[in-house]
C-alpha cells in the first residue's frame, strides 16, 4: 500500500484526485489547493471533504443561522452559547444543564435499528463532552403514512433502536413525537435529544490548550464502519428506488458507551482534562482539527498509534472512520498516568495519539512519514459558505388561498357527526396513543423521571435535596410550516414553550433540529430561511435564547422535499418537581377552564389532514399571548391553584379533553358557549390555548388572576364521575359529555385510542 | 431431500459487540491469546424434494432479505443434496 505523503504531493502536483467522488465541487477543490499551496495529499483530501460536507460545515445554512446569535435576547442564563458541542444554561443553585437535538435521518432510513441507536449514542456523547452527566433522552420521529409498506419496515426498527440503545445505557426516554405524513415516506426523520446536568465548575470545552499537552483517544477501537457514513450519507438524496446503494453504516455498543460516560465523568471530576471532544461525524478529522483550532492552533498526531479493530485500514480511512463510542481528551503530561489508570479501571482502551503545539498547523504522521500538514481552522471553521439563492415558491399563493372552509370540505354539524369526527381523530395514527412505542422505552430508569409521555413535557429531577428539575418538550407541525414557514416555525416554538409552561416549569432556552429538503432547491432554501427568521424573531420576543441545534438538509425523495420540519425543543426549569402540573384532572367538582381564544382555524389541522387536505393559512401566532399564558400557568402551579393543565393543539379542545379524561379515568361534563359553532369550538387548532382544571376553592383567586392579567378564561366544564346512567350506561361508567351534543364512553375510547399502533405495527 | 445451510456473519468492518463480550469472557475463563471473536448465526433449511433453479433463486433472494440484513451482514449459502 503506497502512502500519499506531503512530499509526494509536492513532487507530483498534477496527480488527478477523486475530489468529485468525495463530494467536493471543483472550486472547493481549488480552494484547498490555494490554502495549501499544493495539491492535498489523499489524507488531507479525505479530511477536507468530510469537514466541508454540508453535514459538518453548515455551508448552506450558516448565513441564516447567524440570526440566532444576532437576535439573541438579553439573558443571563446562558453559560455557553452556540458553537460548542451543546449550549449550557444556568438553572440556579450552582446547577447547569445542557441539551441538544440532532438528526440521524439518513442512516436510519438505510439501517433503521443501528441508525436510530447510533443517533442516540451520538447526542449523548455531545452532552457528555460538555462535562455533564446525561440524564434523559427524547426522540422526535416522523414517518410516512402509518399503513405504508416502508413505514412498517422502518418504524419498528427505529423504535427498537432508540429503545435498545437508551435502555442498555440506562437513560430514561421521557418524550418526543411520532408523526405520520406522506412526505416522510421515503425519508423518515429520526431526531434525538439528550439533556444532561452538571455543577457550574464542571463545564468543559472542546479546545486543545497548553503547548506540550497530550492528545488522548479513548473508548472503542477504530474500525472501518461508517467511513464517510454521516458526512456522505447525510449529503445524499435517496432516489425513488429506495436503498439500492447500501453504504457501510455504524453499529453502536451501548455498554461501551456506558463505560465511556463513567470514565469521562471521572477523569473530568478528577481534574485530569484540559479539553475534550466527542467523536461523531468525520471522526478523528473533526476532533483533531476542532480541538486544535479552538486551542493553541497547532497539533501533531501519530496516526499509526490509533488502536484499530481492523489492521488493514488505510490512514485515509482511519481519519474518516465514524466508529462509535470514542472520545478525545487533552491531558497534561504530568497527569497522563492517572488518566490512563482511570480508563483502565473502566475497561476503556486509551492511547496518546498526539501533542499540542504552537505551530499553527495540524500535522499527521504515519509510520514516520508526514501525510497531513494543514492550518486546522481551514478544516474546521473556515470551510465554504454559500449564499444559496432562494425565492418564495409560486405555488404558495394558491396553497394559502385553498383554505379548508365549510364550502370546500363538509363540516360535521349534528351531535352524531361531531361524535364521529372525534372518534375518527382518536383513531388517527397521529393522535392515537403512542404507548406501543413509548412502552418499549425505559421511561423511569435512574428514578428521577417525574413526567413522561403522554404528559405535555418530560420532566426530570436534578437535585434530590431541593427537588429542582427541568422540563423539556419537542414540537413541530410540519404542515403549518409548509403553509407558512415563518409562522410554522413560530408555532412550533409556541407549542413547545406552552407544553413546558403547562407542567409548571419556566421556559429558559431553545434547541432546534431543522429538517428540510435540498438547499440547492431555491424553494426549499426559502422555506429554510423563513423558518430560521421566524424562530429567531420568536425567541427574541419570548426572551429565550437558542443554545444550539442541528440542520439536516437533503431530506427528500427524488425532487419531492419533506414538509419543512423545524423541530423545536424548549427547556424549562422548575424549582420543585413536587409542584408539577400533570394532565390528569382530580375528583368530582373540579372546574375545567379553557384559557385563550378559539378561532375558525383549520389550515394544516389534523382534521383537515384526515380529510386529505392541506391548504389555507396556519393558525395565528401571538407570542405576547403565549408569554402571558405561560406566566399564568406557572403562577397557577406555583400558588397551588391548578390540579391539571394541558396544552390545546392537535385535534383541538375535544381531543385535549379526551386525553385528560383518559389520563385520569374520571368523567366530565362540558358545555359550549352559546354563540359558539360547536365544530369550530371543539376541533379548531388555534394557538395560545390551554385547558386547566381548578379546585372550586381556588376558582375566585384563579379567575381574578386571569382577569387582572388580561387572559381570557372560560369555564367550560366540571369533573363528574356520575354521568354514566344519564348516558345510558351503568352508573359506574365514566363518560365525557359534550353539552347536549354527544357523549363518549371513556373506556371504549381508551380501547380505540390504544389499539391503533398495535394493529399497525404490533 | 435437500439441505440448505445459510451462514450469516456481520461484515468484517462492522463492530460486533457480542463477539467482543465473548472474547472478554474467554480471556477471563482462562483462554489466553484470543485475538478476535466474531459471532454469527446459521440457518439449516430442509426442503421436501430436490433443489432446483427456481427454489435456489428464491432462497438466494430471501437469504438477503429475510435471513440476513445486507446492510451490515454477509451470508453464504451451501446446498447439500441427500441421496
Amino acid at each position: 500500500m503506497s502512502i500519499d505523503t506531503v512530499g509526494n504531493a509536492e513532487r507530483n502536483p498534477d496527480q488527478p484526485q477523486p475530489f468529485a467522488e468525495l463530494g467536493l465541487k471543483p472550486d472547493e477543490y481549488q480552494r484547498i489547493r490555494d490554502i495549501l499551496g499544493r495539491r492535498p495529499t489523499s489524507s488531507e483530501l479525505a479530511m477536507y471533504s468530510v469537514m466541508w460536507s454540508e453535514h459538518c460545515s453548515y455551508k448552506s445554512s450558516k448565513v441564516h443561522l447567524r440570526q440566532f446569535g444576532d437576535k439573541k435576547p438579553e439573558t443571563d442564563t446562558l453559560l455557553v452559547g452556540i458553537g460548542e458541542n451543546a449550549g449550557v444554561v444556568d438553572i440556579g443553585a450552582g446547577w447547569a444543564v445542557t441539551f441538544k437535538v440532532e438528526s440521524h435521518n439518513h442512516p436510519s432510513f438505510v439501517e433503521p435499528y443501528q441508525g436510530a441507536a447510533t443517533g442516540v449514542g451520538g447526542i449523548v456523547r455531545d452532552i457528555l463532552s460538555m462535562g455533564a452527566r446525561p440524564l434523559a433522552v427524547m426522540d422526535p420521529l416522523r414517518f410516512g403514512p402509518a399503513d405504508a409498506a416502508d413505514t412498517k419496515r422502518v418504524l419498528p426498527g427505529i423504535v427498537a433502536g432508540v429503545g435498545g440503545y437508551g435502555n442498555c445505557l440506562g437513560l430514561p426516554n421521557i418524550g418526543g413525537e411520532i408523526v405520520f405524513d406522506e412526505s416522510y415516506a421515503g425519508n423518515p426523520l429520526v431526531n434525538a435529544l439528550c439533556v444532561g446536568a452538571m455543577r457550574h465548575e464542571d463545564i468543559h470545552l472542546a479546545s486543545a490548550k497548553g503547548v506540550g499537552n497530550l492528545v488522548v483517544l479513548y473508548g472503542a477501537r477504530t474500525g472501518g464502519d461508517g467511513i464517510g457514513g454521516v458526512s456522505v450519507l447525510a449529503s445524499e438524496t435517496f432516489d425513488a428506488d429506495g436503498p439500492a446503494k447500501r453504504p457501510s453504516v455504524q453499529v453502536g455498543d451501548p455498554f461501551m458507551e456506558k463505560l465511556l460516560i463513567e470514565a469521562t465523568l471521572e477523569v473530568l471530576h478528577a481534574g485530569l482534562v484540559e479539553g475534550i471532544q466527542d467523536l461523531g461525524g468525520a471522526g478523528i478529522s473533526c476532533a483533531t482539527s476542532e480541538l486544535a483550532s479552538n486551542g493553541e492552533g497547532g497539533m501533531h498526531v501519530w496516526l499509526d498509534r490509533v488502536l484499530l479493530r481492523d489492521p488493514t485500514l488505510s490512514p485515509e480511512e482511519i481519519l474518516m472512520s465514524e466508529s462509535q463510542e470514542r472520545m478525545c481528551a487533552i491531558v497534561e503530561p504530568a497527569k497522563i498516568d492517572d488518566f490512563l489508570a482511570l480508563c483502565k479501571k473502566w475497561e476503556v482502551e486509551a492511547v496518546v495519539i498526539g501533542e499540542v503545539n504552537a505551530s499553527g498547523r495540524l500535522t499527521v504522521e504515519w509510520h514516520g512519514e508526514e501525510i497531513v500538514n494543514v492550518p486546522p481552522r481551514t478544516v474546521a471553521h473556515e470551510g465554504p459558505v454559500y449564499e444559496r439563492p432562494y425565492h418564495r415558491p409560486e405555488w404558495m399563493d394558491a396553497l394559502q388561498a385553498d383554505a379548508p372552509t365549510a364550502d370546500r370540505i363538509t363540516r360535521p354539524v349534528t351531535g352524531a357527526q361531531l361524535q364521529e369526527t372525534l372518534l375518527d381523530l382518536i383513531a388517527s395514527p397521529n393522535l392515537a396513543s403512542k404507548a406501543w412505542v413509548t412502552s418499549q422505552y425505559d421511561r423511569y430508569v435512574l428514578g428521577n423521571t417525574v413526567l413522561a409521555q403522554p404528559e405535555d413535557s418530560g420532566m426530570v429531577r436534578i437535585d434530590e435535596e431541593t427537588g429542582l428539575g427541568v422540563a423539556i418538550s419537542t414540537d413541530c407541525n410540519g404542515r403549518f410550516a409548509k403553509l407558512d414557514p415563518y409562522t410554522g416555525a413560530q408555532l412550533a416554538l409556541a407549542e413547545s414553550y406552552r407544553n413546558v409552561s403547562a407542567t409548571g416549569a419556566v421556559p429558559l432556552a431553545v434547541t432546534n433540529c431543522l429538517n428540510f429538503g435540498s438547499p440547492e432547491d431555491p424553494e426549499v432554501m426559502w422555506q429554510f430561511s423563513e423558518a430560521v427568521r421566524g424562530l429567531a424573531d420568536g425567541c427574541l420576543q419570548l426572551g429565550i435564547p437558542v443554545t444550539g441545534g442541528n440542520v439536516s438538509f437533503y431530506n427528500q425523495t427524488g425532487d419531492t422535499p419533506i414538509l419543512p420540519t423545524p423541530v423545536v425543543g424548549v427547556l424549562g426549569v422548575i424549582d420543585d418537581v413536587d409542584r408539577r402540573t400533570p394532565i390528569a384532572w382530580g375528583p368530582d367538582g373540579e372546574l375545567i377552564y379553557v384559557l385563550g381564544d378559539t378561532r375558525d382555524e383549520f389550515g394544516g389541522s389534523e382534521w383537515a389532514h384526515r380529510k386529505g387536505h392541506l391548504g389555507g393559512m396556519p393558525p395565528l401566532v401571538d407570542l405576547d399571548r403565549e408569554r402571558l399564558l405561560s406566566e399564568v400557568l406557572v403562577a397557577g402551579s406555583r400558588d397551588g391553584m391548578l390540579t391539571a393543565a394541558h396544552d390545546v393543539s392537535d385535534g383541538g379542545i375535544a381531543m385535549t379533553l379526551v386525553e385528560m379524561a383518559l389520563r385520569s379515568g374520571v368523567g366530565a361534563r362540558m358545555w359550549l358557549p352559546d354563540d359558539a359553532d360547536p365544530f369550530v369550538y371543539l376541533f379548531a387548532e388555534s394557538a395560545g390555548r390551554a385547558i386547566v382544571v381548578i379546585p372550586r376553592s381556588e376558582e375566585m383567586r384563579f379567575t381574578e388572576m386571569c382577569a387582572a392579567r388580561g387572559l381570557p378564561a372560560f369555564r367550560v366544564g366540571v369533573v363528574d364521575s356520575g354521568l354514566g346512567a344519564d348516558a345510558g350506561f351503568d352508573a359506574a361508567t365514566q363518560v365525557l359529555q359534550f353539552g347536549d351534543l354527544f357523549t363518549v364512553h371513556i373506556e371504549e375510547v381508551r380501547a380505540l385510542h390504544e389499539s391503533v399502533l398495535p394493529a399497525l405495527f404490533g | 431431500m435437500a439441505r440448505v445451510v445459510v451462514d450469516v456473519m456481520l461484515k468484517p468492518e462492522i463492530l460486533d459487540p457480542q463477539g467482543r463480550a465473548v472474547q472478554g469472557a474467554l480471556g477471563r475463563l482462562g483462554l489466553t491469546g484470543v485475538a478476535d471473536v466474531r459471532q454469527g448465526k446459521q440457518f439449516v433449511i430442509t426442503l421436501d424434494g430436490a433443489m432446483d433453479a427456481d427454489r435456489a433463486a428464491v432462497l438466494e433472494r430471501l437469504a438477503g432479505e429475510l435471513l440476513s440484513n445486507p446492510v451490515i451482514e454477509d451470508f453464504t449459502l451451501t446446498v447439500q443434496e441427500d441421496s
